[in-house]
Order: structure tokens, then C-alpha cells, then sequence
């Protein structure tokens, strides 16, 4: 048998603790080579890679941090179906390589427990070694190696130390043979007995069928939460009788002193203890590292909560005043390239489509890419340094006055960088009211798809001073589109807490795992996945829109004789500038020609398709301060909020040579230039704030009403978020004008 | 005496002498090594008061005070 060729392709599953570094060990073991999808039927996110060992290709499974392997839930089960090949559509790993945190080992050798229990081939990596040093911390790793029975190879991921030794301990455990017996059980033997007995009533009444691994057979007592039983109720047909069969056992096992469920942490923490009796030594004063200096200070009653509001302050200022040169660079290059375009094609539809639909478009977006980068960049070293547990911390009893808790604060942050991971991130929120409150009121937190519309309206209208000497106005601004949306949602988190997800509060346990200095590969790679995601969707829904936005503004053109009507009187005025002598005559009529130019401009946008529907809405906008343009720039952006940057570009004619002064955007001169009809400015601040305001609140984005329905598995509540959103933030809009207007007033 | 973990004072350590298990926290607090025996040390409390931050087997849970009340606890001796 020892002639069967070798299988090219070896499979390891990756699982650990969350906190473990487990996202870093598989980043530097796949490199680049990743690949995210989700497995069928359930909500759990799939990420694969691929590495070389030896000339043989492996395909890495990164599977979801856990602290234990006990599923209560179809998402939770996918970890073990993958462990043990139950999942058709992933293949059965060869080893499982399980990632252990050396500072943490009794906690993380309670998950080994169950690993090893599954039967697999499995091999240990040690994470945070240098951490573990400087506490003091010394491991007998030959003595915990041969405890084990499996590979224990300390790494340090971030530096690439020990990968090498990892991949050759990953080779040689998934090239032995399968264990001939399944480890030794580490629950007591009235436990163990039950398990057997149950095993002997499974096979008998499941004849023909392969044997349920012991494991699961361990969990069918443990979960008492029932998951388990109705899962292979499921699989298997008919196994009535199960459940007396499991009561009877329980209730035994309470008679023998081994309660369920509190006997499996009785026995895999006794059992962990004995692996590393004589494996740890610590010093006897424990000695207290930099990062427990810094958490004193951190998570300090007064000092931690000014920090926090300080860092939270420095990432929204960083994020405005920072990206401003590059933001000026790529604006600069999209104008030259528009005017390339120009230069070399005549004038026509397909000009005008490929500057004031394709270039404009795309490049009204990727202008943003620099905010983008530095908020992620931002984020990524909190979450690395593993503040972001701290900020949960902080935050929990403000969350709990709202009903949710802590960990709802995590998805909410992330959904200031977009929504879809927000609202993704909910998973971790085990309890189903806070999952779907947290949800509903996330597209309600500022997303980098409101950023663009922020800047460019502070940037173009809020006065560039300072208050209090170095704060400045424009940054106040955008914390106070920040604070509307994060009060807003508090205010529907709560009326719906009291309402339709009414119930008691879920419970908050949760490790604040050790600071570390963050990575900055970890960082920079998390920051240019998120933003390559950003320009994804700039790239693909964006730009399609645009294009159907250019088509609704460019027809129908105007008839004819009005088009030539125009074309005359501009003939007329350029032969009498042939004819003129002075400088300040040719300026005059140059004007003249300006203002007839705009003029058929705004003619031919009145008649066009979309603004034809901004005109009819108009009526419904004018309370909240807009024009026809704004309302068609509002409809335009239904399915995604940035869109309303690059059709009020097209609304406005930045196409056209109106070169922006200070390195202020052609755009925005264009706004501040906007007229009524009448000639007053168009945008005030309160008009400006107004639109700030509905774009704060409004649910424009088709992407995230989509991920809301594939997570609460239904068309009503996206459709609900989105009625409850637009309601809001038309309300919200009108206020902002209506009093706005009254105080300038 | 038995005690509350909610009760411990700042800094002060106890051992878990049981755990109610029939409730999520109580599963959960197991999995994270509250088990009977465990010496658990009150470390910090949030500015507003709730939840807390224990430390036990060399690393640091936050419970909240309605949570941590679910486990009792014998003062060391």
C-alpha cells in the first residue's frame, strides 16, 4: 500500500484562540495567495491559501477563532465538520495546525484538548514566545512536546521566525500515519462510560451507518443546548429514543459527580494542568512588562477614557488633514488625463462619455482612496495592539444602556469604514436581538462611502479656521456628521431594543488579550485589502452608474434649433472678440461667452431624463434647502452614497476649464459657483450641512441592503432599514436647513 | 464564607468555589476557566463602573458585575 503515489495537493486547517496571532501565522505562511468566499448554507467566512513545501502544493484553511470547539450553532459547526472531512465541499485536512499563545497555554490547551479528541493529525504552534520571555516565563517545550505526543514548534509569525521548522513538522505529521487509537479521553470515567454506552446505542440504531467520531458523540452529551442532537437527528433519519437516552445519561451523571456541562471544563482544565505541571516555570513575583503598565494606564478610569477620546479625535483629524496632498495629486492627474482625452477625440457623445461619465466617474472616487487607507491604517494598529478589545470594554456599559453590549462596539466601528464588514462582523454576537439591532442600526454609522461627500462639502463650504487655536472648524464639522450618525443609531438601538427585539441583556465575556506591538505587515496588508475592496466596488458599481447617470443627464440633447440658436449668438460674440483691440474688451466678451456656455449647458440639463425627475421631486426637496440638482444628485446616489460625488461632478460640468484655486478641487469651485435661478448661491452652509445630514443618515447602498438580507435571511428587514433610514434622514436634513437658515437669519 | 465574585474589592483575590452553569454566561465562564478552584483576582473596573476585568490563569476576562454575581467565591485564606 506504501506504493499509492503521494497525493500532490496536502490540506491543513488553521485553528486557535482569537488573540493567538492566528490571522498572522496564516498570512505569512500563504503570503499573498489568499482567497475569502463563504462556505455554503452558513454565514462563515472562508479564507484559503496556498504555500509550497518541499515542492508539494498545500491549500491552508483559516478557520474562525474560537475558545472551544462546542457548536451550538450551524455556523459554529462548520469548524468541526471541516476538522473532521465532513463537509463535502472542503477537502479533509491532512493536519490540523493549532495555534496556541505561549502566555496563555492553560486557556489554549483547553481547545487542544478538543483538537486532539477529534483524531487528527495535529501539530502546535507556539505563538508569542518573546512575550512570554519577558515575563519571565520559561517552557520546558521536549516535555510538553512528548506530553502532547504532537509537534510543538514555537514561532515568532511576524518575523518570519520558525516557519520553516513549522512547515517541515506540517510535512512529516500529515505524511505519518493516522494515530492508531484515539487519544486518551481526559473526562472521568463514569463520562467516558456514557460515551461508550451511547456510541453502542447509536451504532444499534443506525445499523449501516459509519460511526459518528467520538468527539461528536461527546458533544451529543455535553450540548445542552439540544444543537447537536437535532444536527444528527438531521443527518441520520430516525434516531428517536436519542434524547431519553441522553437525559438517562445526564441525569447518571450528576448521581456520579461529573454534572454536565460543567464536567468538560472540569476535565480538559485538569487535564491541561497536568500537561504543564514542571512544562511552565514563572518567576515568583510576577513581573510586570510594559504592557501591563500601559493597560493600568489604558483601561484607567479618568486617563483611559481621555485617551480613548483622544485617539478616536487624532484618527478623524489624521484622516482629514493628512490625505489632503495626495487627494490633491490624484485629482490633479484625473484633470490631466481628462484633458488628454479631450485634447486627442472630437467632440461628440462619446467624448463627453468618456470625460464626463467614465473619468469623472472613477476618478470622483479613487480621489478618496487616501482617507480610506489612513482610517484602515488607523484601525489595523488598534485592532492589532488589541486596543479594540479595550475599546469594548470601555464601551460596554454605555452600549448595555442601549440594550446591546461591548461587543456590538467592534462591528459598529468597523462599519465606519464600510458598512458590509459591519454588518458581517455581527456574527461574533452570539445572542440574535443584539445581532439584528446591531445590524440594523450599522449602516447608520458614517462609512468611508460618506467621506467623499463629507470632504467635499466641508472642504468646499465649512471656512478653513481654527477654534480654540488649533482645532479646525472642518474637522469639528466632520465629528459632528460622525456624532449624528452614532446618536442617531443609539436612539433606533434603543426603540428597538424596546420594542421588536425586546429580551434580556446578553452576557459579555470576553478576554482583553495582552498589548503587543502591532505589525506593521499585519497592519499595511489589512489596510490594502480593505481599501482594494473600496476600489472593487468604486470600480464595478460605481462606475456602472456613472455611466447610467452621464446617459440620464446627456439625454434627450436639446432640439436642435435651440442648440443653434446658441451656437449663433456664440459665433457672433467670438467674431466680435476678433474684432476687439483691448485686453479688457476680449475679457468682457470671454465672459459673455462663459455665461451663454453655462447657460445651454443648464438648458440641456433641465430637459435631460434626470433632471426631469429632480424637477418633479422638487417640491419634496425644496423644504430641506435643495434645487433639482441636488434631488437628481440624491436619486442618482440610491445605490451607492459616493455615486452623488460623481454625478453633482457631472451636474456641475467639471468637465469644462474651471481650474480650482489653493489646489481646491474643480468640483468644489463649481459648488461654491452654483446659482439658483434667481442668482442667489445655491450652497449656504446650512445647505451644505443639510445634505451632510441626509447622506449621514440615509441607507443609499444597494451592497449593504444586500448584505442584510443574506444575514437576517429576508427582504424585509433591508427593506425596513431602508424605509427607516430614508424617513430619518429626510427629517434630519430638514431640521439641519430649517434651523440653520434661522440662525443665519 | 461564600461570597459573590461581583463583590470582591479592588485588587482582591478569591478562589471560585462554583459556578452556575445552567444559563450562556455560566458556559461561557467555564470555557474561559472559571471553574471551582481558580484563583481570580479583580484588576480594574470600568470608568462607568461595569463590567470588570479579573485576572486568572495569566490572563485578563472582562465579566460584568451581573455576570460575575453567578459565581461564588471563598475569600483566600
Amino acid at each position: 500500500m506504501s506504493i499509492a503515489a503521494e497525493p500532490q495537493t496536502r490540506t491543513v486547517a488553521l485553528i486557535g484562540n482569537p488573540n493567538t496571532g492566528k490571522s498572522t501565522v496564516f498570512g505569512a505562511l500563504s503570503g499573498v495567495q489568499q482567497r475569502v468566499g463563504n462556505y455554503p448554507g452558513v454565514t462563515v467566512e472562508k479564507k484559503t491559501g496556498r504555500m509550497t513545501v518541499d515542492g508539494k502544493r498545500w491549500t491552508l484553511i483559516d478557520l474562525p477563532g474560537t475558545y472551544s470547539l462546542a457548536p451550538r450553532s450551524l455556523d459554529e459547526m462548520v469548524a468541526v465538520d471541516v476538522m473532521l472531512g465532513r463537509r463535502p465541499d472542503t477537502p479533509k485536512p491532512d493536519v490540523i495546525l493549532c495555534i496556541v499563545d505561549a502566555n496563555n497555554l492553560e486557556r489554549n490547551l483547553y481547545l487542544v484538548s478538543q483538537v486532539l479528541e477529534l483524531g487528527r493529525p495535529t501539530v502546535v504552534a507556539l505563538t508569542m514566545t518573546d512575550l512570554a520571555e519577558d515575563r519571565g516565563t520559561t517552557l520546558d517545550l521536549p516535555k510538553l512536546r512528548e506530553r502532547l505526543g504532537v509537534p510543538v514548534v514555537p514561532i515568532r509569525a511576524h518575523k518570519r521566525i520558525g516557519l520553516d521548522a513549522l512547515k517541515t513538522a506540517l510535512a512529516e505529521t500529515a505524511t505519518q500515519e493516522q494515530p492508531a487509537s484515539a487519544p486518551e479521553s481526559p473526562f472521568p470515567e463514569p463520562f467516558q462510560g456514557e460515551v461508550a454506552r451511547i456510541e453502542a446505542w447509536l451504532a444499534d440504531a443506525r445499523p449501516g451507518l459509519p460511526p459518528l467520531p467520538r468527539y461528536l458523540v461527546e458533544r451529543l452529551l455535553l450540548d445542552t443546548s439540544g444543537y447537536l442532537e437535532g444536527h444528527v437527528a438531521l443527518k441520520n433519519g430516525n434516531v428517536e429514543g436519542l434524547h431519553a437516552e441522553i437525559l438517562a445519561a445526564r441525569q447518571r451523571l450528576a448521581e456520579a459527580g461529573c454534572p454536565v456541562p460543567a464536567v468538560e471544563a472540569m476535565a480538559r482544565y485538569g487535564w491541561a494542568a497536568s500537561m504543564l505541571d514542571g512544562v511552565v516555570t514563572r518567576p515568583d513575583e510576577p513581573r510586570v512588562t510594559s504592557g501591563d503598565r500601559v493597560d493600568r494606564v489604558l483601561t484607567h478610569r479618568v486617563w483611559g477614557t481621555l485617551i480613548f477620546v483622544a485617539v478616536m479625535a487624532l484618527i478623524f483629524q489624521a484622516v482629514f488633514t493628512w490625505s489632503i496632498p495626495l487627494m490633491d495629486l490624484i485629482d490633479a492627474g484625473v484633470g490631466g488625463l481628462a484633458t488628454l482625452v479631450e485634447g486627442v477625440m472630437a467632440e461628440g457623445a462619446l467624448r463627453s462619455l468618456i470625460i464626463d461619465g467614465m473619468i469623472a466617474g472613477v476618478g470622483g472616487v479613487i480621489v478618496f482612496l487616501p482617507q480610506i487607507f489612513i482610517l484602515f491604517f488607523f484601525l489595523g494598529i488598534l485592532e492589532d495592539c488589541g486596543y479594540l478589545a479595550r475599546a469594548a470594554y470601555l464601551m460596554d456599559r454605555l452600549m448595555t444602556r442601549l440594550g446591546l453590549s461591548g461587543k456590538s462596539f467592534i462591528p459598529l466601528l468597523s462599519s465606519f469604514a464600510c458598512a458590509i464588514p459591519g454588518v458581517m462582523a455581527t456574527r461574533v454576537i452570539e445572542d440574535r436581538r443584539d445581532r439584528m439591532t446591531t445590524i440594523l442600526v450599522a449602516p447608520l454609522m458614517s462609512c468611508s462611502a460618506r467621506l467623499p461627500v463629507y470632504t467635499l462639502l466641508i472642504a468646499a463650504f465649512i471656512p478653513p479656521v481654527a477654534v480654540a487655536g488649533f482645532v479646525s472648524l472642518q474637522a469639528m464639522t466632520m465629528v459632528a456628521m460622525y456624532a449624528v450618525g452614532v446618536i442617531t443609531a443609539a436612539a433606533v438601538a434603543w426603540a428597538l431594543k424596546k420594542t421588536a427585539f425586546k429580551g434580556p441583556t446578553p452576557p459579555f465575556v470576553m478576554e482583553l488579550p495582552a498589548y503587543k506591538w502591532p505589525s506593521p505587515r499585519v497592519v499595511l496588508h489589512r489596510m490594502f485589502e480593505r481599501g482594494w475592496s473600496f476600489v472593487r466596488r468604486a470600480g464595478t458599481i460605481i462606475f456602472a452608474v456613472s455611466i447610467v447617470m452621464w446617459a440620464l443627464l446627456y439625454f434627450p440633447r436639446l432640439p436642435e434649433s435651440t442648440e443653434a440658436a446658441f451656437a449663433q449668438q456664440i459665433a457672433a460674440l467670438e467674431d466680435q472678440r476678433e474684432a476687439a483691440d483691448d485686453a479688457e474688451a476680449v475679457e468682457a466678451i470671454d465672459a459673455q461667452i462663459a455665461t451663454l456656455e453655462a447657460r445651454a449647458d443648464g438648458e440641456q440639463k433641465r430637459l435631460s431624463l434626470l433632471g426631469r425627475a429632480g424637477r418633479v421631486i422638487e417640491p419634496v426637496v425644496r423644504p430641506l434647502g435643495w434645487d433639482w440638482r441636488i434631488g437628481a444628485a440624491a436619486i442618482a446616489s440610491f445605490p451607492a452614497r459616493e455615486v452623488v460625488v460623481a454625478t453633482l461632478g457631472v451636474i456641475f460640468d467639471v468637465g469644462s476649464d474651471v481650474e480650482g484655486e489653493e489646489g481646491a478641487s474643480r468640483l468644489q469651485v463649481a459648488l461654491r459657483e452654483a446659482e439658483h435661478r434667481d442668482g442667489r448661491p445655491l450652497f449656504t452652509i446650512p445647505v451644505a450641512l443639510s445634505i451632510m445630514v441626509f447622506f449621514a443618515l440615509c441607507a443609499q447602498c444597494v451592497s449593504t441592503l444586500a448584505v442584510i438580507r443574506r444575514e437576517t435571511n429576508s427582504w424585509g428587514w433591508p427593506l425596513f432599514c431602508f424605509a427607516y433610514m430614508t424617513v430619518l434622514a429626510y427629517f434630519g436634513a430638514m431640521l439641519v436647513y430649517q434651523v440653520g437658515t434661522w440662525i443665519a437669519a | 464564607m461564600s461570597r459573590r465574585l461581583s463583590e470582591l474589592s479592588l485588587g482582591e483575590s478569591a478562589t471560585v468555589t462554583q459556578v452556575d452553569a445552567t444559563g450562556d454566561v455560566g458556559m461561557r465562564a467555564l470555557e474561559m476557566g472559571v471553574i471551582p478552584g481558580t484563583v481570580v483576582k479583580l484588576v480594574a473596573i470600568a470608568p462607568l463602573g461595569d463590567p470588570l476585568v479579573f485576572e486568572l490563569r495569566g490572563y485578563r476576562l472582562s465579566l460584568r458585575r451581573s455576570e460575575a454575581a453567578a459565581i461564588e467565591v471563598a475569600s483566600l485564606v
